[in-house]
């Protein structure tokens, strides 16, 4: 495995000669906040890399809040009324630069909807095709950082096209993909890192990972039927002082459920892609009046079983969490999904 | 692969007024672009999205059926912000249809046996196309015997009345129509759907398979009466509805435990449906 040593000096200059064939995107400072957002950066503008977890995840690169879809017109006079058109969309190069070994491993998991063998989202996979991701190991490990017992973890590798691991005065940069190798080299970074550099970079993530203290196991949960979860007494407790604000599926990582919305401007109109969320009544309301998830506690069941059960069944696959922890950190009530998986594996 | 989002041009040929109280309009498309029919290519059971640029998607049971060629029809019922709309549209004017979505009836599954349809108010839409399919000609000798219990209110509710009435005169479907009080010159059953099927229906065995669709009063009626008939619960197939948003599985909305309703469905044996939450 090539690992390259990047100096901290040529940093900046690196990420500005890149910005030639890449369109580059971080995490940015929110200005008087203590927080920050993933984005694309300015002209002139670099990632913030001493940053903490940004709040919301980096999702959005493939996955806007809000995205255009198709466009149409009602224009009586033109030939096209009434007709949706797929509008010109680009895709260039992005290098996400900085994303976290576990929101990078998110995008794996929310592949698995949007790519399928049948059919293909191509906004999202238009957009994720179009990005390197040149990750940023994790040595800091928050407290609600479980992503070890989630098949993921600070160092993980599997979202990741170059794993950047922070060694003082450089970075030593691991090549995984030939993507993450062309990211290198037009920024102008090659210099090999020497022998010593794979067995650091080991060092350092058994550090880093003997820091992380929380975990989660759902092995039971796989033997258990869905009927069985579904119908256990935990979930009105669960689920008892929830608001239904939806904060935590917006801030998740891997949370991809989305609404279809039309908005017309005069003659002119765009269908939307826009963020929904299973924690909302309307997600689900029938025209007829009926809704099959209309009590609280039904949605909150959602939530969870979609993300520690019917997900792991369908894609005989592990859960639909990385453990980044962001929604235990925003839930206004402290919600914690690790107690509610503890709950469910009995 | 071609965008999934985006709708076939169609054009309305004919609106038709499906019910005496007008709350129900079958509506007959026609491609725009000629080719778009062959990649509309569907079976019966399966469901497509009508599009009216504005006002958004709503998800339709296909009403025609694979072996009438040149357009394809919905009946619809006005309901809300789309079906409003759409049912003040007229005949020439231009939307979009996107499909065909879902599954569809398990036909070859169904292919040597006996059927058993049970329909209820409007929700006859797909079972119109798959009685349509069963009866061509080239397809009437794969099929064992073909019983069908529709019930509607009033005489003027029911769907599709003229072939109903042809479908009476003929010698190789059983029809047992019922409306739910006598009327004048009305000459069939009269009753709720349940007991019209206790009576008329064919018992179950391996190889008669029921399919069920209807208001969900009907069908929680229907089903102890099949059962007692001696149906098992995987020869009662049935048509579920949901929310639905994209149609083919991405937007998260119609899940019933790990199935979407839109890509998995909507046609479940009351088997599968046993084993998922009741989210519907
Ligand atoms: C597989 C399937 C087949 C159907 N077949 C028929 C049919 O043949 N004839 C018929 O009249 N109706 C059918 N329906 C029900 C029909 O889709 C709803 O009545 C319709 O979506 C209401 O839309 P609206 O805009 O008038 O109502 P509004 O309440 O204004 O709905 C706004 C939006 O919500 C969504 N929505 C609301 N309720 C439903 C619902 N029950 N199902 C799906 N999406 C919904 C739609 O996206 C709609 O655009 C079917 C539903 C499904 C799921
Ligand atoms: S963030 Fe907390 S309160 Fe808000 S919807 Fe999620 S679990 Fe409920
Ligand atoms: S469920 Fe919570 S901890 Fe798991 S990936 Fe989503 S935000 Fe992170
Ligand atoms: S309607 Fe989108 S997943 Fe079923």
């Amino acid at each position: 495995m090539e690992i390259i040593k990047i100096n901290k000096k040529d940093w900046n200059g690196g990420l500005a000669k890149s910005r030639k064939a890449y369109r580059l995107y971080g995490p940015i400072r929110v200005a008087d906040k203590y927080f920050s957002e993933f984005g694309a950066l300015a002209e002139d503008e670099v990632p913030d890399m001493s940053a903490t977890d940004t709040r919301l995840s980096p999702k959005s690169i493939a996955f806007p809040p809000s995205e255009v879809m198709l466009e149409y017109t009602l224009d009586e006079n033109s030939e096209d009324c009434n007709i949706m058109k797929v509008p010109e969309k680009e895709y260039p190069h992005r290098a996400i630069i900085g994303i976290r070994p576990y929101d990078a491993a998110a995008y794996l998991l929310v592949k698995k909807n949007f790519d399928t063998s049948e059919v293909r989202d191509p906004y999202w996979c238009d957009a994720y095709d179009a990005c390197t991701f040149i990750g940023l190991a994790v040595q800091e490990p928050s407290l609600l950082d479980f992503s070890t017992s989630t098949n993921s973890g600070p160092f993980d590798e599997s979202g990741l096209d170059v794993l950047l691991v922070d060694a003082g005065d450089s970075y030593l940069a691991k090549v995984i993909t030939d993507k993450g190798k062309a990211y290198l080299k037009a920024a102008g970074w090659g210099k090999e890192a020497g022998k010593d550099a794979a067995g650091k970079i080991e060092a350092l993530k058994k550090k880093a990972e003997a820091k992380i203290q929380s975990s989660v196991s759902f092995d039971n949960i796989r033997q258990k039927s869905v009927m069985e979860l579904f119908e256990a007494d935990f979930w009105e407790d669960t689920a008892f002082a929830c608001m239904n604000c939806g904060t935590c599926t917006y801030v998740c990582p891997t949370c991809w459920c989305f609404d279809i919305q039309d908005e017309t401007h005069g003659k002119k109109g765009v269908r939307l892609k826009v963020w929904d969320s299973c924690m909302y009544p309307l997600f689900t309301l029938h025209t007829t009046g009926h809704n099959p998830r209309d009590a609280k506690v039904q949605r909150v069941r959602q939530r969870f079983m979609h993300k520690l059960k019917y997900f792991m069944d369908k894609y005989e696959d592990g859960i639909m969490c990385v453990g980044c922890g962001r929604c235990i950190r925003s839930c206004p009530v402290n919600i914690d999904i690790r107690n509610v998986c503890q709950l469910m594996n009995g | 692969m071609e965008n999934p989002y985006l709708p076939y041009p169609v054009r309305i040929d004919d609106i038709e007024i499906a019910t005496e109280d007008k709350s129900l309009k079958t509506f007959k498309f026609v491609f725009i672009n000629k080719e778009d029919e062959e990649k509309f290519a569907y079976k019966a059971g399966q469901f497509a999205e009508l599009s009216i640029p504005g006002k958004g998607e709503i998800p339709i049971g296909i009403a025609s059926s694979p072996v009438e060629k040149g357009f394809v029809t919905f009946t619809v019922n006005r309901a809300g912000l789309v079906t409003t709309h759409l049912h003040n549209m007229k005949k020439g004017d231009v939307m979009g249809i996107r499909g065909p979505l879902g599954n569809w009836y398990p036909w070859d599954l169904l292919a040597g046996k006996n059927i058993l349809i049970v329909g209820g108010g409007f929700a006859f839409t797909t079972l119109r196309s798959s009685i349509i399919y069963m009866l061509d000609p080239e397809n009437r000798s794969r099929f064992g015997t073909i019983d069908v219990v529709y019930g509607a209110r009033t005489p003027g509710m029911l769907l599709y009345k003229d072939e109903l009435i042809e479908w009476e005169k003929r010698d190789d479907i059983n029809m047992h129509l019922t409306i739910d009080s006598p009327a004048e010159g009305w000459a069939y059953n009269v009753g709720f759907t349940p007991p019209v099927t206790e009576e008329k229906a064919p018992k179950g065995d391996e190889n008669t398979y029921a399919i069920v669709c209807g208001p969900p009063v009907m069908i929680k009626f229907t089903l102890p009466v099949l059962e007692k008939l001696g149906y098992t619960h995987d020869h009662i197939i049935m048509s579920l509805e949901n929310r639905m948003k994209c149609g083919f599985g991405m937007c998260g909305r119609c899940g019933i435990g790990k199935e979407l309703v839109c890509k998995d469905g909507p046609v479940f044996t009351l088997d599968q449906i046993n084993q998922t939450p009741r989210e519907y």
